[in-house]
């Protein structure tokens, strides 16, 4: 190294450290720490005292640990496929020539930069069992048979799908980038396709989607994260209807993973146990995303 | 050179923020770093007693800081090693903190006043002395206390040609006026009124399992299922719902407002009968100031008990690692005092001035003149009483407390919306909790603690753990 390239790499060095000293303080000793505190008997006011792999064994017979397992697979189950599909849908309605097209991409793509806690707040409001707007427009479409609609947020049967239907109204985001999608595949494959007499159904099964298949993967693989990890929402939510104190309202039916694993260790003080919660979640999302990688990489390097 | 400015700057940067916490206030007096949750004008009663405080004296400063969640930001300041000097905590952070070794024990700076710790608590009412202690120490002193009371709508009570003036005295009273104050729709019959809701305000779900006279924890063992008078507690509260209908009563519940606006279910006048603590005047005052409101004591369950109450307190602690504990020990001490000679206002002192100012009751057996006479609250008395109650009780000394809440919380949740029976949920609640206490003593142990039971605490009155 010249003393030139000597001084350069001091300079960047020098430039780059307040981000190097950022990162390695508050990720990387935060993410190697809580991997030795989930083998740890750790309450974060006392030293850590190794305890093996107890906190491991005891999420196995953890029954909470499974139910709020189930309720966060159940919500990401459900809004993953049915927001990708409205988000598609949506951005390929956006992408007709139509006249004030820009204007229609801005007010789909508004709602998904309000705040978590405020769309949460405000859809609780719009879902409310007595004057909610959601059950102000189904009321007089489920009358003729004899139904009311839900009380939503206030029915442990329902509580999850009111959850699916808040986060549908964020979908702005993946529909940009559904919309950037479409700008890239080429012109001249619907030439071809409509020369040789597809139809609009299968224009899009045979060439849009399968040259969005990138795109699609990216998209899904994020919202499939984000679900996993859904917290201010189910947080929020259970705040607001549900008795003090209560992790998950009502009775439990939003008892999110990462609900879950806050309450253990912020309110129950087990800070090694939540850890360990924190690790399983990794592992759980590391599997599903390889498991997706592995299950479209065909499609997806086909498109590329 | 440049690495020269690099090194320049970063240790500019690391050590700004602590040139900051540290800088000399330039008055000589030490300053203490005390972290409330309060806003509003009970943080401006406060601000007047630390006022009074620094004004009493030349050698402390007090800084009030208002600071939302106040409680986590003190568990990761303590573990942290940088915690105020006193933090306004609850009384069901008490136990965790102190066997978790975050707080600093008070015995020692009681002794170096001259008193015992047993004369420094021998001069509370008996159930605001016990949440002081855990495990045979003292770890707190109070700020303001709660103590809870039914409170009615006595316009609700006329429209039901019920006695405005006559709460219900038993449970079956509380039942009749139940049926009475409830009103439906007659078309539709959706409920329009109910007169009890166990869930309003569901801020103290474990409450009616001393006032059907169970107990939760015996000092040894999770008592929740083997109590059968907590089943029947239950079974009181699913009874409710089903009398109501579930259907119904979600819907009727998804009309409530918040707690803290016009709106809440009380104030609005659709449930006329709810449990509120000696503050809610003040809610009143501010949300519904022309309310016609009675208050009177807890409908008698437990036969011969007509004077069940519940306690609870803000508290102040000093945190582990607190940089002038001696300091911080002089305002809790000052705000655990008060002037038993004041004729006036101006000499109301410490607890008096602060539980005047901010309408509720003094914790201290021995009230002033002008505290009990010129008390803005026109209930005091009857909490005067309650406090003073052989039967107040508080929420378990026990250091697994604050998980125990929340899986009674779920139970209730359960009972009430009737996903599960009063038994299924008992039964699954004290499993479960039986074996985190199992856990949290093998923790204790692994620390080198001794497992924590109440058995040393200075022996309470009555409590939850009976």
């Amino acid at each position: 190294m010249s003393p030139h390239e000597r001084r350069n790499f001091f300079r960047g060095l020098g430039f780059t450290s307040l981000w190097i000293i950022g990162l390695g303080t508050f990720t990387a000793y935060p993410v190697v720490a809580s991997l030795y505190y989930s083998f740890c008997d750790y309450s974060i006011l006392k030293a850590p005292v190794w305890s093996g792999l107890e906190n491991y064994q005891q999420l196995v017979s953890d029954d909470l640990f499974w139910k709020s397992l189930g309720n966060t697979l159940f919500y990401a189950a459900l809004s993953v496929p049915i927001g990708t599909v409205i988000a598609l849908a949506l951005a390929l309605l956006l992408n007709q020539p139509v006249r004030g097209r820009s204007v229609f991409r801005v007010i789909f793509y508004l709602p998904s930069i309000v705040p978590v806690i405020a769309a949460t707040m405000l859809w609780t409001w719009m879902l409310n069992g007595q004057y909610g707007l959601v059950n102000a427009m189904l009321s007089p479409l489920l009358k003729p048979f004899g139904l009311t609609p839900p009380v939503w947020v206030y029915d442990p049967t329902w509580t999850k799908p009111a959850l699916v239907l808040m986060s549908l109204w964020g979908t702005g985001n993946a529909m940009v980038i559904y919309l950037a999608g479409l700008q890239n595949v080429p012109k001249e494959l619907y030439e071809a396709a409509e020369i040789d007499g597809a139809s609009a159904w299968q224009r899009l099964r045979h060439v849009t989607l399968p040259m969005l298949a990138p795109v699609i993967y990216f998209n899904v693989t994020m919202a499939t994260i984000g679900a996993l990890q859904a917290f201010a929402q189910a947080w929020m939510m259970s705040a607001a209807t549900g008795s003090e104190g209560a992790d998950g309202s009502p009775a439990r039916s939003t008892l999110f993973y990462t609900v879950y694993l806050f309450s253990t260790a912020f309110y129950n003080l087990k800070m090694g146990y939540a850890s360990a919660m924190a690790y399983v979640l990794f592992i759980i999302i590391a599997t599903l995303t390889y498991i997706g990688t592995r299950l479209s990489r065909d499609r997806v390097e086909g498109a590329q | 050179m440049s690495r020269l400015f690099v090194l320049a700057a970063a240790l500019l940067l690391a050590g700004l923020p602590r040139a900051f916490a540290v800088a000399p206030k330039g008055d000589g007096r030490v300053h203490v770093a005390y972290w409330e949750k309060w806003v509003g004008f009970q943080a401006q009663a406060m601000q007047e007693v630390v006022d009074r405080f620094n004004r009493s004296q030349d050698r402390i400063f007090v800084e009030y800081f208002a600071t939302s969640e106040v409680v986590r930001k003190t568990l990761v300041a303590t573990a942290g090693g940088d915690p105020p000097d006193i933090a306004g905590l609850w009384t069901q952070n008490i136990a965790a903190y102190a066997d978790a070794g975050a707080l600093t024990p008070l015995d020692d700076f009681i002794r170096a006043d001259g008193f015992t710790p047993e004369q420094w608590l021998e001069r509370y009412y008996p159930a605001f002395a016990r949440i002081c202690t855990h495990a045979g120490k003292v770890y707190a002193g109070t700020s303001t206390p709660g103590v809870f009371a039914i409170h009615w709508n006595k316009t609700l009570f006329r429209e039901a040609g019920l006695d405005p003036e006559r709460p219900p005295r038993t449970l079956a009273e509380l039942d009749e006026y139940q049926r009475k104050l409830t009103r439906r729709d007659p078309q539709t019959g959706e409920i329009l009124q109910v007169g009890f809701l166990p869930e309003e305000p569901g801020w103290w779900t474990s409450i009616f399992y001393p006032w059907f006279g169970g107990s939760l924890f015996d000092g040894r063992e999770i008592t929740l299922g083997t109590d059968p008078r907590n089943l029947a507690a239950m079974k009181w509260v699913a009874k409710i719902s089903q009398d109501i209908g579930i259907e119904r009563l979600r819907r009727f519940k998804a009309g409530f407002g918040q707690q803290a606006s016009s709106e809440s279910a009380f104030f609005a006048g659709k449930v006329a009968i709810v449990i509120q603590g000696v503050y809610y005047n003040n809610y009143r005052r501010q949300y519904k100031p022309g309310m016609d409101l009675g208050i009177g004591p807890w409908p008698e369950i437990v036969p011969g008990i007509k004077d069940f109450a519940m306690v609870e307190s803000d508290m102040l602690v000093i945190p582990r690692g607190a940089k002038h504990a001696k300091e911080a020990w002089e305002f809790i001490r000052y705000v655990n005092t008060s002037n038993p000679r004041a004729q006036r206002r101006e000499e109301l002192e410490g607890a008096e001035l602060l539980c005047y100012l901010q309408e509720k009751n003094s914790p201290l057996r021995q009230w002033s003149p002008f505290f009990e006479q010129h008390h803005p609250h026109p209930y005091i008395a009857m909490f005067r009483e309650l406090s003073s109650s052989p039967h107040a009780v508080s929420v378990p000394t026990m250091g697994m407390w604050q998980e125990y809440d929340r899986e009674l919380v779920a139970l209730f949740e359960k009972v009430r919306l009737l996903v599960a029976t009063p038994e299924e949920a008992i039964d699954y609640a004290h499993r479960r909790m039986s074996g985190s206490w199992v856990r949290y003593r093998r923790s204790l142990e692994r620390h080198g603690q001794m497992p924590a039971t109440s058995a040393t605490t200075p022996k309470p009155p009555a409590a939850l753990s009976r």
